[in-house]
């Protein structure tokens, strides 16, 4: 789970490092991934992987047009209004999905539904360490690929001074669309994991709220505190489901992203901004 | 145009620019007043519009003028409505002290949340206020004795002074006079030194502190005052819903708050009730269209024959009938207005009143935004 | 008296030691200058000064109190203001709005006064509306009064900066790089205007620079930096000469 809460954090950070843009419709994206790839496994009887490949893609591409048709627009404006604009558009996702799915409750089958492996009289099932190894290989590759390719320098470059990553030819508007389509691809992966596990409805999306504490909670604008912060949220949930009286579990987090925030109020890895004059 | 020639500094500090605005604002009260006469059939949904305005003035003062952007204000309005209805109806007090606990309870939390948010900009404070609203959710539905838990608690009718205010439009008034009592408190702050000070803050945090002014003083403030009036909102509200249930104060709710201010025009206080007026009114519209659209729209495919325009009939009955539509269109509708509209309706209502005065002058690059390049805030 | 000292000012940010050891006394009535080649440390003292940056050691000395641990919105109170390099200015407001939150140091009213217009915040807005109204005579802001500063140019925009910090009444005043980004007709006017400050008004300046033409006609005393060390102080044709100044510039 706490994997889960990272790997939407990731995305989240991921946009907000590139364009400095908060998507709050993160969680609705990962609800799209895991619909789309629901459908093509269930309607039209594609197998798991393809359609997983499938609704990546779809998304990704999906994530792109939106950059380029929409959110291309607002970038110079506030924050503020970026956060309400993606609001909107999560709305309009749900709105989209409960029209196209209906708001019925439904669950995808996996190769690894119901199997299970015995580690020393712990029982883990695949789903859950489908999670895990999936968020290992895609950070190991967003890692590489913002460290090592030229695309990926670029993408720093344009994301820390735009007119500047102009002037020096980086054709910035191709990057941002690149990078849209990269947070939403995640959020996709991050949905299509997830499916088994939680169910898929068109709320699906709200854990994009939990998700989004777990960024705060890292540090916005850190990509390993993202993970952190996932995965601190996820044991939290589950120690606070375990051992505190009912209803704990799902406020736990939230009391401890305010003391956190309380004590380091730029995240437990972020780093202090101090405004030069 | 008109133009006003200032003879003395203290022109300046009236509430309204010159005779001619005070005239218009007095019509406009005039015509709040007969509204229940003419339209009798919206008096209900009129008062949810000064409810609303309060709210929307409440997170105006914190978002519009002070800069923090508050995802929690739902939960103030839930503090103001359970203090409210706990204070009169489970100890019997009357009903202005139920008011008043309202707000300073509301206020209290407003600082209780506003001493740690002091250090925190930009999203953690967004975030921060979310988590605080949605812990107090889960207090509302864990808190029995008071709140009634997830069974919610029934709400009686005001009765102020031994004068019941149960009728629709006597409630009607009372919320018309508590908007206009908080729309007149607020301008006082902000045409006097404090409300400068949050507009300081807002637009330069380290020139504010550096002319005088103490950020944790004044942030704090600005947030017990939105949460004061958040309360009172909070009270008349608890009586305008009968019913008082813990999912109410939702997440969605605060949105939709948030979604007034900015629909309506950041900063100003004619955007919090222009917004408050699009948000409580659009439901209202909406349902009215799905009643009229499918008939309407389905009228010219008659002409194909009957059995073409019942398709018609109920593909669009259908289609507008689905549940997540309304969200959606709201979500649309902020959108198009962030998209082409960043000031809001305010900002609509400022070009519409420049057309017509420089008629037949007016060009459309008088209000063109310059192209807005990406710097990086975060600071390094 | 001591107007204003620095005794042994140090800053440390991670493992960079910004500003090493400076120190300086400003007379009462003195115009005294900064000047220092690119990231000496000129803005970071004036930083250290008024309280935004938190000095790793030394003490600062105002009107013969200590001022090292006052908090930042005090320093107005207590007759410091200044200006900004890159224009701090509240953007969205009119110039006046700008002006009279440089009153706020003088604020009187009080919170619930405020919330129901008392007759006395009424009076107390129009005597700040007086200080104010000076100040744009002084400096010649008429047509601006009512004006959104993102409508101004960057020329004004430096005046207004100015004339907010003269609104909360100094004793002394910081400006930081008053000249940057004018032209030189704008830069000669700055230059009567701070003559005026000091000689009209009685306002001590204190000012970082890099304009040698605006520092020798205006200043009385001029210290030089160079990695966050004093290199010289004297006359501003003294330091100009000074041999130790000229290597800081022009390298070797």
């Amino acid at each position: 789970m706490g994997c889960i809460y990272g790997l939407v954090a990731l995305g989240f950070v991921l946009i907000y490092k590139a364009t400095e843009l908060v998507n709050f419709a993160q969680g609705d994206l990962l609800m799209l991934g895991a619909f789309v790839c629901y459908m093509f496994v269930i309607w039209y009887g594609v197998g798991y992987w393809a359609a997983f490949a499938l609704a990546i893609a779809i998304v990704a591409l999906f994530g792109a047009a939106l950059d380029a048709s929409v959110l291309r627009r607002v970038i110079g404006q506030p924050q503020f209004a970026v956060v309400m604009l993606t609001i909107g558009l999560g709305a309009i996702f749900r709105a989209f999905a409960s029209m196209t799915w209906g708001s019925e409750i439904y669950t995808l089958p996996t190769p690894f539904s119901a199997k299970a492996t015995r580690v020393g009289g712990v029982t883990i099932s695949h789903e859950y360490v489908s999670i895990i190894v999936g968020t290992v290989i895609l950070c190991a590759v967003l890692y590489a690929f913002f460290t090592y390719t030229r695309v990926g320098v670029a993408m720093q470059a344009a994301s820390q001074n735009q007119l500047a990553a102009y002037y020096m030819g980086i054709p910035v508007k191709r990057m941002f669309s690149l990078i849209w389509a990269i947070s939403a691809g995640v959020a996709a992966i991050a949905g299509v994991l997830l499916a088994p596990v939680s169910l898929i409805d068109i709320n699906l999306g709200f854990i994009g709220l939990k998700a989004f504490a777990a960024a705060v909670l890292g540090g916005f604008g850190s990509i390993p505190g993202s993970l952190v912060g996932g995965i601190t949220i996820g044991l939290i949930e589950l120690f606070a489901g375990a051992y505190l009286p009912h209803g704990f579990k799902d406020v736990a987090a939230y009391v401890v992203l305010l003391a956190v925030l309380a004590i380091r109020p730029q995240g437990m890895f972020g780093t202090v901004g101090r405004k030069k004059v | 145009m008109r133009f006003v020639f200032k003879t003395s500094y203290a022109q300046d500090l009236g509430l309204f620019r010159d005779g001619v605005q005070r005239n218009w604002y007095l019509a406009l009260l005039v015509g709040v007043a007969v509204l229940p006469v003419l339209v009798p059939a919206y008096v209900g949904d009129v008062s949810l519009v000064f409810i609303y305005g309060l709210c929307g003035l409440s997170l105006m003062v914190l978002a519009g003028y002070t800069g923090l952007v508050s995802l929690g204000h739902a939960a103030f309005l839930g503090i103001g409505s359970y203090a409210h209805v706990y204070v009169t109806q489970d100890l019997g007090l009357p009903w202005l002290a139920g008011v008043i606990a309202a707000t300073v309870i509301a206020a209290a939390a407003g600082v209780i949340v506003g001493v740690p948010a002091l250090r925190m900009t930009g999203v953690y404070l967004t975030i921060a206020t979310l988590a605080f609203a949605l812990i107090i959710q889960e207090v509302f539905a864990r808190w029995d004795a008071v709140t009634g838990g997830l069974k919610g608690k029934a709400v009686s009718k005001p009765v102020i002074f031994g004068v019941s205010f149960a009728g629709d439009n006597a409630f009607y008034f009372l919320c018309l006079v508590v908007l206009a009592a908080g729309l007149w408190l607020t301008a006082n702050l902000l045409r006097s030194p404090t409300g400068r000070a949050w507009v300081a803050i807002r637009d330069s945090e380290i020139a504010a502190q550096s002319m005088g002014v103490n950020l944790a003083v004044y942030k704090t403030m600005a947030f017990a005052y939105s949460a004061g009036l958040m309360g009172i909102a909070g009270a008349l509200f608890a009586h305008k819903i009968g019913f008082l249930a813990q999912d109410i104060f939702s997440v969605l709710l605060s949105i939709q708050f948030l979604l007034m201010v900015v629909v309506g025009g950041l900063g100003s206080l004619h955007g919090a009730i222009f917004g408050a007026v699009f948000v409580a009114m659009l439901p209202v519209m909406i349902s009215q269209a799905r009643d009229a659209l499918p008939a309407m729209l389905s009228q010219p495919f008659t002409l194909f024959g009957k059995a073409a325009g019942d398709t018609v009939f109920l593909a669009l009955d259908r289609f507008v009938k689905q549940p997540g539509l309304e969200p959606g269109i709201f979500g649309l509708i902020l959108v198009l207005f962030i998209l082409f509209e960043p000031l809001g309706i305010y900002g609509r209502w400022l070009k519409l009143r420049v057309y017509f005065s420089l008629f037949p002058l007016y060009k459309a690059a008088t209000f063109r935004r310059q192209k807005a390049y990406m710097r990086s805030e975060r600071l390094r | 008296m001591t107007f204003f000292a620095a005794d042994g000012l140090v800053i440390n940010f991670g493992g960079i030691r910004a500003v090493d050891g400076v120190s300086f006394e400003v007379e009462q009535g003195q115009v005294f200058t900064i000047i220092g080649p690119n990231g000496a440390g000129k803005t970071t003292i004036f930083n250290l000064v008024s309280r935004i940056y938190e000095p790793t050691a030394g003490t600062l000395v105002f009107c013969d109190e200590e001022i090292t641990r006052v908090p930042p919105h005090e320093i107005a109170r207590r007759g410091i203001a200044r200006t900004f390099q890159n224009i701090e200015l509240f953007e969205h407001a009119t110039v006046l709005q700008n002006l009279l939150l440089g009153r706020h140091a003088h604020k009187r009213s009080r919170f619930l006064e405020e919330l129901v217009f008392l007759p006395r915040v009424r009076a107390l807005e129009l005597e700040h509306r007086e200080a104010a109204e000076k100040v744009i005579d002084f400096l010649d802001l008429q047509p601006y009064r009512d004006s959104l500063i993102v409508n101004l140019p960057y020329g004004v925009r430096k005046v207004v900066e100015m004339a907010r910090a003269l609104c909360t009444e100094p004793k002394l005043l910081l400006l930081d790089e008053p000249s940057s980004g004018l032209s030189v007709e704008e830069t000669e006017d700055m230059a009567f205007w701070i003559q005026d400050i000091r000689t009209l008004l009685g306002i001590t300046v204190l000012m970082v620079e890099h304009d040698m033409s605006l520092v020798s006609a205006v200043s009385d005393r001029v210290l030089a930096l160079n990695y966050g060390r004093p290199l010289a102080v004297g006359t501003a044709r003294e330091v100009q000469e000074h041999p130790d100044v000229v290597k800081a510039y022009l390298g070797g």
